[in-house]
């Protein structure tokens, strides 16, 4: 596994690199968690000058710098002011939040826009794929926050979905099932918009794969020898197809918990969204720079996932190629 | 039409009959919901005795390959008839056409496009053989490795990917592929195009040994009068979509009335020379 190891040392080195331009971005970045502090006279400076002496940030850069990267190999990822509490834990939850959402919205999409893209290619030109190709056309010339407002009013004056967060008041007293039945019930309207802004994307990308093989004089040739429609699609087409498919969804994999972000915000999502915008309104630097360091973590992870997963279905990439790079 | 050789031989009904044959497409033309009707064949009509080959020459987009994709029935034809051992296949459905395509085979320019990417060299010869005869699994994978041997590409290869191979390999896996089904006519749609001029010779070699071993007939595309004149017994010239001359090679080519046959002529003279300098060093 020698292709992994060199793969995790770049990983290893890009997060290092990511970690520094955070540092510095935010260093650059005007005002502190305590400006609001300063403006209430009843807050002395010496207390505040206090305060941020016990969060060490009146140190300079490279101490604070080799202090979050000691408390990152403790696994805290700093210190969040705001909560005074370790950074790590307070993400933990968050994530598995959003990776709730994002994880079903993915599965959802996928579902739907593969046999959807597939079928649309093996019926070009019908009104089937015509009908796709409008929808399509409309999804994605609309913005994820319209399709989410949209729905939301449309939530709203329905009133069949519950609207905001993830749990009902009075969560607590359901039965196990009924909590699940609770959070699905939650989780309709974030990964309804998720699935809609997502899945022209994925349709699209199938479909033009798909149609790209099915041009190929293989498949021509295939005809010739009479083999069926069915055989040949499945047999003969979409293992060729399957590859840019397999490079789209790893990205989607890397997109996990950064995708969602402003879904969460608007629908009250109780995942990162939420918490590193308000991290980031109130200069809780630690808090912001461990999200960006998780979801960083995330787009590589998925990215090496991708490429294991094109090197188990594409037999023409082979390892060579990959250890050469 | 200047001859019609089914009348001097009554008694011998030729393998492929091909009359009236007409195809045309449509294309979008310029401006709103104008389109263009291109003829691409028209009034095409030959046939082809069982071991003999007739090529069908022209320049490009004079409409051979048209003519070789309905005659395979890759594409439908508008009009015309294609009797293919006095069935005319002109007009059937897809699976209608299933028992005729193991007499009729076709072997296409590129070789390294007209591979299943992903298939071993054994699973591309193998595929015909499982459309027509499900079943058997290693009695397919024992007759692809004959028909490996037998268009010279040693049967150790068998499960090495298709391109893996050299062009001149994948030609030949191409005819091994369409050897499979034992067919009785092979349509060469400029299958000898793509390679270099020895390897072309050599596949050239192999075409008339399996045509002599199986007494195959060859419908063979292509634009290379040389190449013609050392495979085929007849010729059909065409331009515009029509067949404008046919006959014996010797004849026509000695003969040439068309303009489009003496301009072929002309440009294969070089090609020729070489070829024939290429045969003498081999």
């Amino acid at each position: 596994m020698k292709y992994a190891a060199r793969r995790a040392l770049r990983a290893v080195v890009l997060l290092f690199g990511v970690s520094v331009l955070c540092f510095l971005f935010t260093e650059m970045a005007p005002g502190s968690f305590f400006d609001e502090m300063r403006l209430n006279p009843q807050i002395s400076p010496e207390t505040i000058s206090g305060l941020r002496a016990r969060y060490g940030l009146d140190q300079p850069l490279l101490v604070r710098y080799s202090r979050w990267l000691t408390s990152v190999v403790n696994g805290d990822l700093g210190f969040s002011v705001a909560y005074n509490s370790p950074v790590a834990p307070l993400l933990w939850s968050r994530a598995l939040n959003t990776l709730l959402l994002t994880t079903t919205a993915m599965l959802l999409t996928w579902l739907m826009g593969v046999p959807l893209g597939v079928w649309s290619a093996a019926y070009r030109g019908r009104w089937l794929d015509r009908v796709v190709e409008a929808g399509n056309s409309l999804l994605i010339s609309i913005p994820e926050i319209v399709i989410a407002l949209a729905l939301l009013a449309l939530a709203v004056r329905s009133r069949v979905v519950p609207i905001g967060g993830m749990i009902s008041i009075g969560h607590e007293d359901l039965s196990g099932a009924g909590k699940v039945n609770d959070i699905l019930r939650h989780l309709l309207l974030p990964t309804a918009i998720l699935v809609l802004a997502g899945i022209a994307i994925v349709i699209r990308h199938v479909r033009a794969s798909v149609v790209e093989v099915l041009d190929a004089p293989f498949v021509r040739a295939g005809r010739g020898l009479g083999i069926g429609r069915t055989r040949l699609l499945f047999r003969h087409v979409l293992p060729v197809a399957a590859s840019p498919a397999i490079s789209l969804f790893g990205f989607s994999i890397a997109s996990l918990l950064s995708g969602s972000l402003l879904v969460e915000i608007i629908t009250g999502w109780p995942g990162l969204g939420p918490l590193l915008l308000d991290a980031t309104l109130a200069r809780d630097v630690y808090l912001v720079i461990g999200g960006i360091i998780v979801s960083a973590v995330f787009m590589i992870a998925g990215n090496f996932i991708a490429d294991l997963m094109l090197l188990v279905a594409d037999p023409r990439i082979g390892t060579g190629g990959l250890n050469e790079e | 039409m200047e001859t019609d050789r089914s009348a001097s031989t009554p008694e011998r009904q030729p393998l492929l009959r091909v009359r009236g044959l007409g195809k045309s497409y449509r294309r979008k033309g310029a401006g709103w919901a104008r389109t263009d009707v291109i003829v691409a064949a028209s009034e095409v009509e030959f046939e082809i005795f069982a071991g003999q080959t007739l090529a069908l020459v022209g320049s490009s987009g004079s409409g051979k390959s048209t003519v070789a994709r309905c005659v395979t029935r890759l594409e439908k034809p508008d009009v015309g008839h294609v009797w293919l051992q006095g069935a005319d296949i002109a007009h059937l459905g897809f699976s209608d056409l299933r028992p005729f395509r193991h007499e009729l085979q076709m072997v296409f320019q590129d070789p390294a496009t007209s591979m299943n990417p992903r298939f071993t060299a054994a699973e591309i010869i193998e595929e015909p053989l499982i459309i027509q005869r499900p079943g058997d699994k290693s009695a397919h994978r024992v007759r692809a490795k004959e028909l490996m041997q037998e268009v010279g590409v040693s049967p150790q290869w068998a499960n090495r990917p298709a391109m893996e191979f050299s062009g001149g390999q994948r030609q030949r896996l191409a005819i091994a592929r369409a050897l499979a089904l034992k067919p009785k006519l092979l349509v060469l749609d400029e299958a000898l195009s793509g390679l270099d001029l020895s390897t072309e010779a050599q596949i050239a070699n192999l075409l008339l040994d399996l045509q002599a071993s199986h007494s195959l007939a060859y419908l063979l595309i292509s634009h290379d009068l040389a190449l013609v004149a050392r495979l085929a017994d007849m010729i059909a010239v065409m331009a515009h979509g029509r067949i404008v001359e046919q006959g014996p090679v010797a004849q026509v080519m000695a003969n040439a009335g068309h303009s489009e046959t003496r301009a072929l002529v002309a440009s294969a003279r070089v090609a020729q020379a070489n070829l024939a300098a290429l045969g003498a060093a081999l």
